[in-house]
């Protein structure tokens, strides 16, 4: 690698010693070499940047594998099945967080899916133009505010309404239903599964509908226009053109829906009750992985307990890691689809 | 003439119109919910706020008092994971858009692992600062919280790093690559300020994002009663007193919670908001 440029034939036929510099000359070399060095060290600079964010998750699956190493090795499957959550008598079982994490999950999901398509069909079809944008954006901010919020709201303005207006309603006629009827009854607490289920569903609900819209208006108009002019109406179009058309995505966008229900710390945390008790009745308190990691994290007086909390992180990280991973998969094949 | 009046074509449009009315009405719910959270927020936290807030410190258990401290604290942590993530999320997003053209599978892979982060759980990685960098060194601290942001923000800027650079037209680069420019000084140089409206929206949004970020804070920075001597010491941020206080049977507290609260949302949503529009007003730009 003397000259990393091809000697020009025009400029090196000049005569030496002219007044025009040649390509040859020392000083050009060396600047070129130099730039050349220069370049390979910021394409290095930045191919190390690219490899911390690969190392990081892999960093942080074998970190919590390793400081919940002795969880696992104590309990073995017991930790996955056993509903015990003794502190005191270093037993942990973490059947009670992980039924709680799913089952809030699932109660959001039930929410936040028909919803966020009624409001992504809103934004691509029924709205007038000029209203799509700040409804959207409007919709987009429910992301924004802070779990924090959500869990401060919830438990000082949810929960008491949910307590004094709902509640009673769901165990008065839901309760008494024949098979369902478990699941509804109960003291009206405020606190529980189903206050936390609905506060996830409303912070994945814009999550879930942007994404939606997004891939709504991908649909290629002149499918969409061909169903119209075939007679179609618009609930027609959305339903047999655009969403076979997006599909793959839809579903990528639900699960990464899924994903943040899943992980959500504060929220869930201050509106679930953190009780470590099985109870087949969603107005019961109950406990879900993040927010038992969250409320006993630091009181964790032994290596044991604190080995338990990482290990409970690390299945969190593990169910989420698979979910997201599908999300994206799913989301690539429209981009892919789309030739982008 | 063709009368469409039948049996089935009424339904069609009874199912038709159903549609658009639940539309409208799942959009009604999720404003519904909007408007409900932030007038709450807004409402308790206008009667809540007062210079002493800004001036004194978090008080003792049903104490007078403010939140300087956590003001403070939040303010260091989350410069520093901007410091942390910005620029890792720059050289990053870089190598992705401009210098990973001829490793494609390698390329795919950093962007599917980055996507996987941007939504990973916040407190899954506050429990890996933990066993990185409070474990092995025995104490909390806040340079440890601001790790933990700086892990959220990095991904957040590597996407919009990304994006933006590949918006960039290829004539640019052509241009300058031709007057024989080394590469460094084309991405640098011009590439960078081509691009310099999304990136600066990137790390906005990344800052606007770890401001009410409560959970890595937990296992991290802590919370300290007292004003921190330095980022070495376990430090008190907005968010994890908000928790704490909120949390609390002290009616004192939970005022102080909704002060937090109130300057929490109020920072993040005007910064989220003044950021979209900061990025239309360019877009427009660009276009005309």
């Amino acid at each position: 690698m003397d000259t990393p440029y091809p000697a020009n034939p025009v400029v090196a036929a000049r005569p030496a010693g002219g007044a025009v510099l040649s390509i040859d000359d020392e000083r050009i070399k060396a600047r070129a070499a130099a730039e050349t060095r220069q370049d390979a060290g910021f394409r290095w600079l930045l191919f190390a940047a690219a490899g911390i964010v690969l190392l990081i998750l892999g960093a942080a699956a074998v970190s919590m594998l390793w400081g919940g190493r002795q969880a696992f090795e104590t309990f073995g499957w017991r930790f996955i099945v056993s509903d015990e959550w003794d502190a005191v008598g270093h037993q942990f079982g973490a059947f009670v967080p992980i039924y709680g994490t799913l089952v809030s999950s699932a109660i959001a999901m039930t929410i936040a899916i028909p919803v966020s398509f009624g409001i992504a069909l809103f934004l691509t079809e029924i709205a007038p133009t000029w209203l799509r944008g700040p409804i959207g954006a409007a919709i987009e901010l429910l992301a924004g505010i802070p779990s924090i919020i959500y869990g401060m709201w919830g438990l000082f303005s949810f929960v008491p309404f949910m307590a004094a207006n709902v509640l009673p309603w769901v165990n008065r006629n839901l309760g008494e239903m024949p098979w369902i009827g478990p699941l509804f009854r109960g003291p009206p607490l405020g606190i529980g599964m189903l206050t936390a289920g609905i506060v996830l569903g409303i912070m994945v609900i814009p999550f879930i509908s942007s994404v939606m819209r997004d891939v709504f208006q991908t649909v290629p108009a002149s499918l969409k226009e061909s169903a119209y002019a075939l007679g179609s109406t618009t609930w027609e179009v959305v339903w047999n053109v655009v969403l076979p058309y997006t599909r793959s995505a839809v579903v990528g966008g639900i699960f990464l829906g899924l994903g943040r229900a899943l992980g959500e710390t504060m929220a869930v945390t201050f509106v679930l009750g953190n009780a470590h008790q099985l109870s087949a009745s969603l107005l019961m308190p109950g406990n879900s992985i993040a927010a038992t990691i969250a409320n006993e994290f630091t009181e964790a007086d032994s290596d044991i307990y604190l080995s338990s909390l990482i290990a409970l992180g690390f299945l969190l990280f593990v169910v989420t890691f698979i979910v997201l991973a599908i999300a994206r998969l799913m989301l690539y094949n429209l981009a892919r689809k789309e030739g982008r | 003439m063709l009368r469409a009046t039948g049996f089935f074509y009424r339904r069609r449009r009874a199912a038709d119109l159903i549609a658009k009315v639940l539309g409208v009405a799942a959009t009604g719910f999720g404003l519904f919910w909007l408007a409900w959270i932030l007038l709450v927020t807004l409402n308790n936290g206008v009667h809540a706020i007062s210079p002493a807030i800004f001036t004194q410190n978090t008080p003792p258990p049903g104490g007078q008092g403010g939140l300087a401290n956590a003001l403070f604290g939040s303010l260091q942590m989350s410069l520093l994971g901007v410091l942390i993530g910005a620029p890792l999320g720059i050289a990053a997003g870089t190598y992705l858009a401009e210098f990973a053209e001829r490793h494609h599978t390698w390329r795919e892979s950093v962007r599917f692992v980055n996507d996987i982060l941007l939504s990973a759980p916040s407190i899954v990685l506050g429990l890996f600062v933990y066993t990185l960098a409070v474990r092995t060194v025995g104490h909390f601290s806040g340079w440890s919280g601001g790790i933990a942001l700086g892990l959220i923000v990095l991904p957040v800027v590597v996407r919009t790093t990304d994006e933006t650079l590949r918006l960039v037209p290829n004539v640019m680069r052509e241009a300058a690559l031709s007057l024989g420019i080394p590469r460094w000084k084309v991405t640098v140089q011009v590439l960078y300020r081509a691009a310099a409206p999304g990136i600066l929206t990137g790390v906005l949004l990344g800052l606007a994002r770890i401001s009410g970020e409560t959970a890595p804070l937990l296992f991290t920075s802590l919370n300290n009663q007292y004003w921190a001597s330095s980022l070495n010491a376990p430090t008190a941020s907005v968010p994890v007193v908000v928790f704490q206080f909120a949390m609390s049977p002290y009616e004192s507290w939970h005022a102080l919670a909704w002060a937090g609260a109130f300057i929490v949302t109020v920072f993040v949503l005007l910064l989220s908001v003044g950021t979209r529009a900061y990025l239309l007003r360019n877009r427009v730009d660009a276009a005309g």
